[in-house]
This record gives C-alpha cells, structure tokens and sequence, in this order.
C-alpha cells in the first residue's frame, strides 16, 4: 500500500494541519487564551505581592526570584487542564470520532494534540516570564542555563501531555473533567512551587518534595540562578537530573496508556 | 438477500453478514444482515436502540466485531481499514464540526486531513459552500450556526473527497422542520451524484420519503427489508373508510360491511373502516354493499397502510416473540 510508504510524512502533516486548527481557534475566539493568560499572571501577582511578604525563603533570597521558576513549572501542570478540554470537547462533538472514519492516523491525532499544546505552553512561558522580568524577577545564570530551563519545563509540559490524553480518552463528560480541574489543585499546591518543602511537616514535606512538579521547579530555579529554598540533599545535587527523569517515566508510562485507550474506542 | 457470507458481490457498496457485537448484557448486533447495492439511499429503520448506530460504526471502522463480516466498496471493514476510511464520509448523530472555526476553516481543514494540499482544499471547500447554501455564512464561526446548517456543513465534511458510501446517522434528530426540509434536499443531492447512503432514522416519513430500500431493525438485527411500498404491501393492509352522513346509520353500515373484516367504528368521526386485501377492488364491493343496504355515505376513502403501520406492526411481532 501507498500509504504505509508515506505513512510517517502524512503523519506529521496531518498534525501540523491539527496543531495549525489549534492556532486558528486562538485567532478566532482569543478571548480563551486570553483568559488563561490572565490567570497566569493574576496568580504571579497574588503570591508575588499578597502572600509574599509572608513567606520567607530559608537559606535566603528574594521571594520573587523563588517564586517565578515554581510559577512557570505550576504554569506547565495546569496546561494538562487544557489538553483534557480539548480532547473532552472533541470527543463529545463526535469529532474524535470523525478523525478516526477518516484516513489519519492516531499519531497524527495525538501529535497534532501535542503541536497545539506545546504551542499554547510557550505562549504561557513567555508572558510570564516577561511579566517576571518586568516586576523584578530576575535570571542571574547565562543564556544556555535559561534555556535549559526553559526546555526542562516544555519536557514536563509534553510529559504532562500524555495524562491529559490519557484522562481526555477514558473519562467521559464534564463532570470528570471537573474532578481533574479540581484535583490539580492539590497536586500543584503540595509541591515545592510556592514554599519550601522544609518549612511543612515533615511527611507533608516528604510528598511535597517527591512530586514530580518539584523536581522540575528546583532545577529550572538552580538553572536560573535562583534560591532554591532547600538546605541541601540528593535531590538538590540531582535535581536537573530527576527533572529530565521524572518526565520521562510519566511519558513512558502514559504515552502507551494513550495509545491503548486510543486504540480500545473500538471496542 | 445474500446469504452466502464468502462472496461480496461487486455491485454491493455495503455488506454485511452476522454482524455480532455485544456491550456487557445486551447485544446491540444479533446476526445482522445488509446487502445495499451501489448509488442508492438505504434507510436503516428502527426504535432508539435497534443498534442502528451500532452497525454504521462498525461499517466506519469505528468498532471491533465480535463476529461477521461487513465490507464497504468493495473493502472488508476489518482486513482493509485504511481503504475503507478513504472509501467513506461519515456524518454522526450530533454535528461532528468544529464550533469556533468558521464554515469555510473547517472544510479547509478536513478536506487538508482528507490528503488535499491548501489550493485544493480552498477550491472544494467553496464548491461544498456552493452546492449546500452556505457560502454567505462560510466566514462565520459555526457556533452561530442554525441547526440546519451545521447539519448541512457536516454533511459537505462527509463528501470532501466524494466517497463511495456516506453515512448518515439520524441526520435530521432535534431539527425543526425547516432544517429537516434542508436536510432532506442535502441528501437527495448527494445520491444523485451516484454516492450510495446509508442512512438511520427513527422517523419514517423520512425513510419512506428518502430512501429507495429500508431496512427495519430491531434489537440488533434487521426484520424486513424492502423498498416502502413493498414493506407496506408485506406487512399492511389497505383500509377502506366509509363517513355517514348520520351517526344513526353507523351500526348498519358495520354491520353490513362485516362480511369483508371485523370493521372499526369511530362515532365522533362518524366513520366505519375495514381492511381490504386489495384497496380498489374493496372499493367496488363496498359500494355495492352499502348500496344494497341502502345507505349513502358522505365519503368513502381508500387508505394505504403508512410506514409508521407496517414498523408498529413489525416490531410488535419481535417483541411478543
């Protein structure tokens, strides 16, 4: 068949075509992203402002300068909310359904799904790191260190990516889409992103510095060249290491998970 | 029918053979038989349930079967998936179309999905916009769209590539009856074209408007099949309805007409009716009967059996089985 040859071409054209529909809903209907962004930035200014004078970094340093690489690493978990949306919303129109009558692959689906949501997460990073900069955040590493960072973050976003499919493909209705907004919360929140693991009790610290959002706010905050609010430990020496393994293991996890629920519609 | 499973005959665009597939306990195809020859519309005929939706997934490749065996253009849905995404449009129960994008962005969108490059896509995106009287809302964002129009907009995302059989699964469910009206004219145009339809409806009128063979369904397997008059014929009788100009005259007309069946009366409507084999030669009897009995009816009216008779009368005989 002509079309196993073309097979991996067609794939990435057909996801850059899913990623470019992405695109076009921004530009038509800008008032979503728009949305989130705010969201965003109104949550960087609350804990920037409101709370930050309360909590203090221990080993020292400015909040602000704490604070931004867990609100860019928070930024990365709550997308997984959008990828859910987007595949809920798809499947309730029937037109997860249409893809699949049609002569796509599943990998287009997803790689398209992937496209969007990378696109719309850089989009996410950018604002807020400008908004960062601007209220006196700041990155005291070099340019390939920031960069680094930057790619560690979209790493955890595209690991995250496959839970949202996941979720999106074995979950039905809203009210399940609910209960994972809901249920990021926590998962956000029992993290390193806003204090210090070492200022909680300790088994709450324990969770809070094995959660994988953590792995990735402390490296990208060593990659910064910001406080890291930890006193030391493994997980601070191999912290860029764990935030390179963490999103791996989510991946090789849920990516199959993916493909498995993709393929069990059939059934 | 066919019966033999192992030969698809070439003018069939859709077949079928003991479809099986089971959800938990219930068996939403029980042994299920289609044959439907090219170019024609085909109505798949049943009560919410019958597994009519069940059996357009599993000819678009939607779902695995538990058994059978089912092809589409020539392509076994199971062996050839591929050809026969490529053979098909499909058009869901609820519009399957993307709601912030306008008209235009989704046809350009499925139609570069389908394999067309951006030029092409444009170019048969316009001539969908055309064909289905949409190209004054072709930038507009689909959400705010009429209910007819989505319709009309899922069904050009079906036929992008012109495919061999298009499917349309209860297309006209929640529209008024404009947007049906809209519909109905969508769908005769596409046959026209030469594609075959297969279409599911629980409306009959639909089915006996559109469809030149139905297939009547129920809990899982198909029941009867034929075109509407010759389902008509089959499983109704014609009926013969005598109005008297006086109620007082009823009982003698009842009686007098009860030689040819048990005849139903309606005193408010003043109407006796009886079932006659074949209509115009009961009209004839009847005349002489009541003339003979020495009554003058204000109106004698021969009546067809309709679909909704024939599908009532079906589906009770299933389920007292």
């Amino acid at each position: 068949m002509t079309a196993t040859t073309a097979a991996p071409f067609s794939a990435l054209r057909n996801a850059w075509i899913l990623t470019q529909r992405e695109l076009l809903h921004w530009v038509r209907q800008p008032a979503l992203p728009i949305f989130g962004l705010l969201f965003s930035i109104m949550l960087l200014l609350m804990f920037a402002f409101l709370f930050g004078g309360a909590i203090a970094v221990p080993g020292g340093g400015d909040y602000i300068n704490f604070l931004l690489p867990g609100m860019l690493t928070l930024t990365m978990l709550f997308g997984l909310d959008g990828t859910l949306q987007a595949m809920s919303t798809d499947a309730a129109k029937g037109i997860t359904d249409r893809f699949r009558s049609m002569p796509i692959g599943s990998s287009a689906v997803a790689l398209g799904r992937s496209g969007a949501d990378m696109a719309s997460s850089i989009l996410n990073l950018v604002v807020l790191i400008v908004g960062g900069l601007l209220i006196g955040w700041q990155i005291t590493s070099d340019l390939g260190s920031a960069l680094l960072a930057v790619f560690l973050l979209l790493w955890l976003r595209f690991s995250l990516l496959w839970i949202g499919i996941f979720l999106g493909l074995i979950f039905r209705g809203p009210g399940a889409t609910m209960a994972v907004q809901v249920l990021i919360w926590p998962v956000g929140f029992l993290s390193n992103v806003f204090v210090s693991p070492e200022t909680m009790p300790g088994w709450l610290g324990a969770v809070a510095a094995w959660n994988p959002i953590s792995a990735t706010a402390t490296a990208t905050r060593q990659l910064f060249g910001n406080p890291t609010g930890l006193s030391g430990g493994w997980m601070v020496d191999s912290a860029i290491a764990l935030a390179v393994a963490w999103p791996l293991v989510l991946t090789l996890v849920f990516l199959p998970l993916s493909a498995r629920a993709y393929r069990r519609l059939k059934r | 029918m066919y019966d033999d499973g192992s030969i698809v005959p070439s003018h069939l665009s859709l077949s079928a053979v003991g479809l099986r597939k089971r959800y938990g306990d219930v068996a939403a195809l029980d042994d299920f038989n289609l044959a439907v020859p090219a170019g024609t519309i085909h109505g798949l005929l049943g009560p919410n349930g019958a597994g009519k939706s069940t059996a357009v997934r599993a000819f678009t490749t939607l779902i695995d079967l538990d058994a059978g065996s089912a092809s589409v253009a020539g392509y076994d849905v199971k062996a050839e998936p591929g050809l026969v995404r490529r053979s098909i449009g499909l058009v869901g129960q609820s519009p399957a179309v993307d709601e912030i994008l306008g008209g235009r962005q989704n046809l350009v969108l499925f139609g570069r999905l389908f394999g067309l490059n951006s030029k092409a896509a444009r170019a048969r995106a316009d001539e969908l916009l055309a064909r289905f009287d949409l190209t004054d809302a072709a930038e507009r964002p689909v959400s705010g769209y009429s209910g007819g129009m989505r319709r009309r907009l899922d069904i050009a995302a079906g036929l992008i590539l012109t495919p061999a059989v298009l499917f349309l699964d209860e297309p006209t469910t929640g529209l008024d009856p404009r947007g049906r009206n809209e519909v109905w004219n969508a769908i005769r145009l596409i046959a026209e074209s030469g594609t075959t339809v297969l279409l599911t409806t629980q409306y009959l009128d639909e089915a006996d408007q559109l469809a030149d063979t139905i297939s009547v369904m129920n809990a899982g397997r198909v029941i009867s099949t034929g075109t509407p008059d010759e389902l008509k014929k089959r499983h109704g009788a014609d009926r013969i309805v005598v109005t008297v100009t006086d109620a007082g005259q009823l009982d003698r007309a009842a009686a007098s007409v009860r030689s040819m069946s048990e005849p139903v009366i309606d005193p408010l409507a003043r109407t006796v009716t009886v079932e006659s084999p074949s209509g115009t030669a009961g009209i004839l009897s009847v005349v002489r009967i009541l003339d003979a009995a020495g009554i003058d009816p204000e109106d004698l009216a021969l009546r067809r059996p309709t679909l909704d008779e024939v599908f009532l009368v079906l589906t009770a005989k299933e389920s007292t089985r």
